[in-house]
């Protein structure tokens, strides 16, 4: 699904990832931990073409195609969604709007005709009660005025709704209490398949009692310094980061 | 100041004294004497003037623009004017700056309640117009309103007397059909005390150059309510100048939404004087494209405490078109506990658009609540990426987010009518791709 290979990217100068080498099999769920300031956030950037970084080096390969010359909304409509770490107000737009012109976005560049007006009512309606939300939400703009959980609720929404193939959530657990935490983390199981694969960036081990991984990498200082399975997430709860960042610093 | 220009129309002036409305009426032709001295003496506003800094007229100078004498309604396109015209209103409608009885629809208004043309007014209800024109206004203020008072042929007046609620809105539509003609029309709006009405005030014209100069005062009774919408339409080559000027007594209410789109230069004022605890709104969206030049100047004038203001102007510019904002709040030193609150927003789409804002607050009361924001910027890098990673392309992105500014405006309009008809006038100032009417 996704191979990303000695990439190394800069922010100006600043080499922020020095080397990353990732192998994303269809149907599975990698969990990238790591302290702040060590490069996640910028790995998920990338994937999603935020534009301000410098790749400087090495290759990324989505579906077998180069995803590094791809606009991001073509990315977008390829498959990949990026459930965004501090998602975005965008006043005047409502939630059925946007669902509907990126729903219609995708279907376009397969080829495929508008969807059916109450197909689409059917759709989301079900999407919205599987999130546990209220249907006034798809009438409001876009995350105006939503507090931080309704706002990460929202990006588990269109998740489900756009049906991705390369899920990267980017800190979606951060700031949710643990009643928000389950009803996201019930959103994205219910999203698991053999033709999904899912990123989590995220800081905290807490979320990944509830999204079991199939692996888990820590980043430190723009590389990643130790992979493993679900059980490397516990032994950093233990333990915290510092023993593998000073493992990489003696290297 | 250019007397120049003032004196070729002035001399213009005296072939068309004769068949201006109101010449038996002797307080008028005084009133239009003094105007056109005035106009005379000091001709159209200059640049040194400082409520008009930023707007040269000297185009409209270097022209001459006569005023029709004849009404040529039958030409008109029913399309084009339905396109303006609301179904569900009483309007009147003036064409060239004079009214048409077969295009206006007066049927069905209350006994008590007075709709008609200006013209008709100085025939029917002299004694009300002597009480109301130049009350809400001097032409003493600038030379728009000098020369209005004087040329005005014909315009709009409306009287609701107490406790009536006008169940429908009143419409005036100005619409210009012939090229390089002046129109200028004056309207009176009187709400007694506990009244309510609309008032929809509506400019548009086939694509000529042509001066419209409008002038409308309101008097809002005691404790009644006045909605006024103004869209203003024009086409590309026209000029406009088109102002508002509004009482209110104690407890009234009033708002005022100002749709600005078209002209190749366009000026409004809206102005209210404010007494005890009344309540006065003022919404602007003004689109400017290409290389037109649209100013809005508004004043609120806090007289008595307890009156509470807001105002909101929107400003979308593209192209090398140029926007003015100038708001005066003026809070006198009796006007303990105002409560008042100016914002202007304005979004550049070209590095040629110009956004020149400039809020003015004058306090001379000293236990008062007022504030003002100002901003002028283009889109948010931020938005259109969280789009595009939601599948939109980036052209698409940046008009959803341009309708979208500018959309707050527009749903702020409660007539579905008029609402529709402002929104397509949105739509088609700006590229629609990826914008649908379905938006909301």
């Amino acid at each position: 699904m996704l191979s990303i290979k000695n990439l190394t990217v800069n922010v100006g100068d600043k080499p922020i990832l020095k080397g990353i080498n990732l192998e994303i099999k269809a149907g599975e769920i990698h969990a990238i931990m790591g302290p702040n300031g060590s490069g996640k956030s910028t790995l998920s950037h990338i994937l999603s073409g935020k534009a301000g970084y410098t790749v400087t080096g090495g290759t990324v390969t989505y579906q077998g195609k180069n995803l590094l010359e791809m606009a991001p909304e073509i990315r977008a409509r390829e498959g990949v969604f990026l459930a965004f770490q501090y998602p975005v107000e965008i006043p005047g737009v409502s939630n059925i709007y946007l669902l509907k012109a990126a729903l219609n976005s995708i279907r376009k560049h397969h080829g495929q005709p508008e969807v059916d007006a109450m197909d689409f009512l059917t759709l989301i309606k079900s999407k919205v009660r599987l999130l546990e939300m209220d249907e006034k939400f798809l009438y409001r703009a876009v995350n105006e005025g939503f507090s931080g959980g309704e706002k990460k609720r929202n990006e588990i929404l269109q998740m489900a709704i756009l049906e991705p193939k390369l899920c990267i959530l980017d800190e979606t657990d951060s700031g949710l209490d643990i009643d928000a935490l389950k009803v996201v983390a019930e959103g994205v199981n219910s999203l698991r398949s053999p033709e999904r694969s899912f990123v989590m960036v995220t800081h905290y081990q807490r979320l990944l009692d509830y999204i079991k991984p199939d692996f888990v990498h820590v980043l430190a200082h723009g590389q990643i310094v130790k992979s493993g399975g679900a059980e490397l997430a516990l032994e950093l709860e233990e333990k915290g980061y510092g023993w593998l960042e000073d493992t990489q610093a003696a290297a | 100041m250019n007397t120049a220009a003032a004196s070729r129309y002035t001399a213009e002036y005296q072939a068309i004294a004769p068949v201006l409305p109101g010449r038996d009426l002797p307080w008028l032709q005084s009133l239009r004497a003094q105007a056109l001295e005035k106009f005379s003496a000091r001709g159209f506003p200059s640049l040194r003037e400082e409520e008009w800094r930023y707007t040269n007229v000297s185009a409209i100078e270097k022209k001459l623009f006569s005023p029709s004498m004849s009404i040529a309604s039958s030409h008109i396109d029913t399309d084009w004017l339905k396109s303006y015209q609301l179904e569900d209103a009483w309007s009147v409608v003036l064409v060239d700056g004079h009214f048409s009885g077969e295009l206006s629809v007066l049927e069905g208004l209350p006994e008590a309640v007075s709709v008609m043309s200006m013209a008709d007014a100085l025939v029917k209800q002299p004694e009300a117009l002597e009480r109301y024109i130049n009350q809400a206004v001097n032409y003493n203020e600038h030379g728009f309103i000098a020369f209005n008072t004087a040329w005005f042929t014909d315009g709009l007046f409306v009287h609701i007397p107490a406790k009536q609620v006008l169940e429908k809105p009143v419409q005036v539509l100005h619409l210009i059909t012939q090229a390089d003609v002046l129109a200028t029309t004056r309207n009176i709006i009187v709400a007694d005390e506990m009244a309510e009405a609309e008032i929809i005030e509506t400019f548009a014209g086939l694509d000529n150059a042509y001066l419209t100069a409008a002038v409308t005062e309101v008097f809002i009774g005691v404790n009644a309510g006045v909605t006024f919408y103004k869209m203003q339409c024009e086409p590309e080559k026209a000029y406009h100048f088109g102002g508002a000027y509004i009482k209110q007594s104690r407890d009234a209410r009033f708002s005022h939404h100002n749709f600005a789109f078209g002209g190749l230069l366009a000026r409004s004022d809206v102005h209210a004087d404010l007494d005890h605890a009344s309540e006065c709104e003022l919404n602007g969206l003004y689109l400017g494209i290409k290389r037109q030049h649209i100013d809005n100047h508004t004043r609120i004038n806090h007289l008595k405490p307890h009156a509470i203001s807001r105002e909101l102007y929107k400003g979308v510019l593209d192209d090398r078109a140029r926007g003015v904002f100038q708001g005066r709040v003026i809070v006198a030193v009796d006007a303990q506990k105002t409560d008042s609150q100016m914002n202007n927003r304005n979004l550049l789409l070209s590095n040629d658009a110009e956004a020149d804002t400039k809020p003015q607050l004058e306090i001379y009361a000293d236990d008062v609540k007022c504030g003002h924001g100002v901003t002028v910027g283009q889109l948010d890098e931020k938005s259109i990426f969280y789009l595009q990673s939601r599948c939109v392309d980036e052209e698409t992105a940046r008009n959803m987010l341009t309708f979208a500014f500018a959309n707050e405006m527009v749903d702020k309009v409660k007539i579905k009518g008029l609402h529709d008809r402002v929104l397509e006038q949105v739509l088609a100032r700006f590229p629609q791709e990826g914008v649908s009417k379905e938006w909301l």
